[in-house]
């Protein structure tokens, strides 16, 4: 079986296709949280230093690692637009950036409530903590100059020469904890070494990932799906779905 | 893990602030957002119409 992937292409084809992919990955991003949840704070124990305060983690983390990653996808779609000029590829990075922000966000707020009891501080700057406060501020600069230019694929090239330039902080968060001396502790899990964690909050937050991964998924498909009928309003595809859409 | 009754599963041993102060401001953005795409795609159908 073969699938011309090109027709996917365009945002007449893409357009129906997303809203369908939007309403699987948010039932699966539904599923995967209730699980993640049941699992955080019904079955992992107590932990034995931070008592139950580390059930923050089941957040944290997923938020964290989805704030980076979701720039760095943004960034490549940024790219692709920048070298293939395709209408899509730039309608995709603007639609990942605000979910991005969000998770970012989310990832140092979390973080904060997190450090209050386990370190004594809200707030310190220390390199992860202030590599990640930069990931929003290059969230928010993306979104603000596309915002001021009128011109969409004006703001598309603009926007993303801030995206791939800003793609340099995402491995400074990453190795932060190792290249610096951080208040925040180490990685718990990575690829070469063993989880220091147990079975059942290692599980409880790898599902939390995947629920915040497919919700992103979902969450930019729904805002490129508004990009596309706001960018395309002239077309004869827009004018016939919104005259029969509900 | 069993918390025995519903005030010791929103004391959190002590961190119930800390742990529902993450929880409950997640949500609350999540639900925002999602609130957000609904309302953006409405306006778009109007301004097309």
């Amino acid at each position: 079986m073969s699938i011309n992937w090109f027709k996917y292409s365009s945002p007449q084809t893409f357009f129906p296709l997303a809203g369908k992919l939007a309403l699987g990955f948010g039932t699966l991003a539904l599923v995967a949280c209730a699980v993640g949840l049941y699992l955080g704070f019904f079955v992992a124990p107590t932990d034995a230093q931070q008592g139950e305060s580390y059930r923050i983690i089941f957040i944290h983390v997923p938020a964290a690692w989805m704030s980076m990653f979701l720039y760095v996808v943004m960034a490549f779609w940024a790219g692709m637009g920048l070298a293939f000029n395709t209408r899509l590829s730039g309608m995709m990075a603007s639609a990942i950036a605000p979910t991005g922000a969000l998770f970012t966000f989310i990832a140092l707020w979390t973080g904060s409530f997190w450090g209050k009891p386990t370190w004594g501080t809200w707030w310190v700057w220390d390199a992860r903590l202030t590599s990640e406060l930069i990931l929003l501020f290059l969230y928010f600069g993306f979104m603000a100059l596309q915002a001021a230019i009128d011109d969409p694929r004006r703001a598309d090239k603009a926007g993303a020469v801030l995206a791939l330039v800003g793609v340099v902080n995402v491995p400074i968060i990453y190795f932060s904890v190792k290249w610096w001396n951080t208040l925040h502790q180490g990685a718990s899990v990575s690829l070469t070494k063993a989880p220091s964690m147990a079975a059942t909050m290692l599980t409880a937050m790898l599902i939390m990932t995947f629920g915040f991964w497919f919700y992103s998924i979902a969450a930019v498909l729904l805002r490129a799906r508004c990009i596309m009928l706001e960018r395309e309003r002239g077309s004869d595809w827009v004018g016939q779905y919104a005259r029969t859409a509900a | 893990m069993s918390w025995g009754s519903l005030d010791n599963f929103l004391a959190m041993g002590g961190y119930g602030l800390y742990v529902w102060g993450s929880y409950v401001v997640t949500l609350v953005l999540i639900v925002t957002e999602l609130a957000l795409l609904v309302r953006r795609k409405r306006i778009a159908i109007e301004r097309i119409r």
